[in-house]
């Protein structure tokens, strides 16, 4: 597969949460923020730092739960 | 929570003592019973020992029904105390020192620790139990795992005013999630409590020590320790970052298994908070907390490895002992 780019699997449509990307992970949202997926649905965070999917496999997608972990390194987000 | 049952002769020593009144005088002495916590050579029961540090640090967080709150500061108890971390600490100095090498003080911390993170190759209670493990096991581990997750985050807490700007600051953005955002309905060890209810088992703090393990007991008793210590707050933020760091992975593991063994949706519920809750916690442990508070103060960093190597080799220790115990290593 091609390796995932540094853009999140949804984008941020509300708000202007501090972007804190990391390494081969997802990129965290701090403050509040409502994102959209590409299939319309918004999603609002409900925490004070959210974490936005970047490989592209997470079962909770938008949000980040750690499956990048268990990729070999090349799949993961830049 | 009362004092729970003693496990040997220090455990009835210490409960007799605290059944008493506190004194009053700081001159008052520890009775001949638990000399043996502060004599090296005397080797008490490990058990015994570890559960008399555990009510001691509980003195601490929410003290016992039965037990007279100004205990808390007697100075025979700090002494106590004092013996039974002092052996502790070395115990856990001599594993740190004899399964990783020594910290290069130009290393980062944060990088230092995901190196310890990524040379763990402990057996993983939660794929057990996702895969195979029996609802007995998950209970029996739902009910080990309860001493530290009714208090889930508070020994963490103590080092928050012992921090400077940049590392408290990440520090309480996680207390803070940890602590459920200003929601009690949504605060961690309040969501194990509820997990624990609809599970059958008895939600009330401290209810299971009693069939607590040697390892259990360790965990519980180096991370309060770690926190109630100012010198030793770089383990503690150390075993904090490992800790978040390897908790999202193996909690939507746990979460698969408690359903797939019918024990209740709030308790995989729980679990489902960790999975997305830790994925973010884990970037700000790391980074925000130990790779801020080693900037300011680089002299912590072999304390940061300690913390975090010791927080992994004690769930080691704790799986390969469960798993022992139902045969299945």
């Amino acid at each position: 597969m091609t390796r995932p780019g540094p853009e999140p699997t949804a984008r941020v449509v509300e708000g202007d949460p501090v972007r804190l990307p990391c390494a081969g992970g997802p990129l965290l949202l701090r403050g509040a923020a409502v994102v959209e997926t590409s299939d319309g649905v918004r999603h609002p965070t409900t925490r004070p730092v959210s974490a936005l999917c970047r490989c592209g496999r997470s079962a909770i997608a938008p949000w980040c739960d750690a499956t990048h972990k268990l990729l070999p390194a090349a799949d993961r987000p830049v | 929570m009362l004092l729970p049952s003693a496990r040997g002769p220090m455990g009835t020593a210490l409960h007799a003592l605290l059944l008493t009144a506190a004194p009053t005088s700081p001159d008052a002495v520890l009775p001949p019973g638990l000399a043996p916590a502060l004599d090296p050579a005397a080797a008490p029961d490990p058990e015994d020992a570890a559960q008399c540090l555990w009510v001691l640090h509980e003195l601490h967080y929410r003290g016992f029904a039965d037990v007279d709150d100004a205990w808390e500061w007697a100075p025979q108890l700090m002494t106590l105390r004092q013996g039974l971390e002092q052996d502790l600490e070395r115990r856990l100095r001599e594993r740190f020192a004899a399964g990783w090498e020594p910290v290069d003080s130009a290393d980062d911390a944060s990088a230092l620790v995901q190196r310890i993170i990524e040379a763990d190759d402990a057996p993983s209670l939660a794929r057990h139990l996702q895969r195979r493990g029996t609802r007995e096991q998950a209970l029996a581990l739902l009910r080990q795992r309860s001493l530290y997750h009714l208090k889930e985050a508070d020994p963490t807490s103590w080092v928050v005013p012992r921090l400077t700007a940049r590392p408290k600051a990440a520090l309480v953005e996680v207390q803070f999630d940890e602590y459920g955002g200003g929601d009690p309905a949504r605060l961690h060890h309040h969501l194990f409590e509820q997990g624990m209810a609809a599970a059958g088992l008895e939600p009330d703090y401290g209810h299971y020590v009693g069939e607590a393990t040697l390892p259990i007991l360790e965990q519980n008793n180096a991370v309060s320790m770690f926190g109630l210590q100012r010198r030793l707050r770089g383990a503690a933020v150390g075993h904090f970052a490992a800790f978040e760091a390897t908790s999202s992975v193996p909690s939507r593991q746990l979460a698969q298994g408690l359903r797939r063994l019918g024990i209740g949706e709030d308790m995989a519920g729980y679990y489902d908070e960790h999975v997305e809750a830790d994925a973010v916690h884990e970037h700000l442990a790391l980074v925000g907390v130990c790779g801020a508070l080693v900037e300011e103060e680089p002299g912590l960093l072999a304390d940061v490895a300690l913390g975090a190597w010791t927080c992994l080799d004690l769930e080691a220790r704790t799986a390969h002992d469960m798993l022992a115990r139902w045969d299945a290593a």
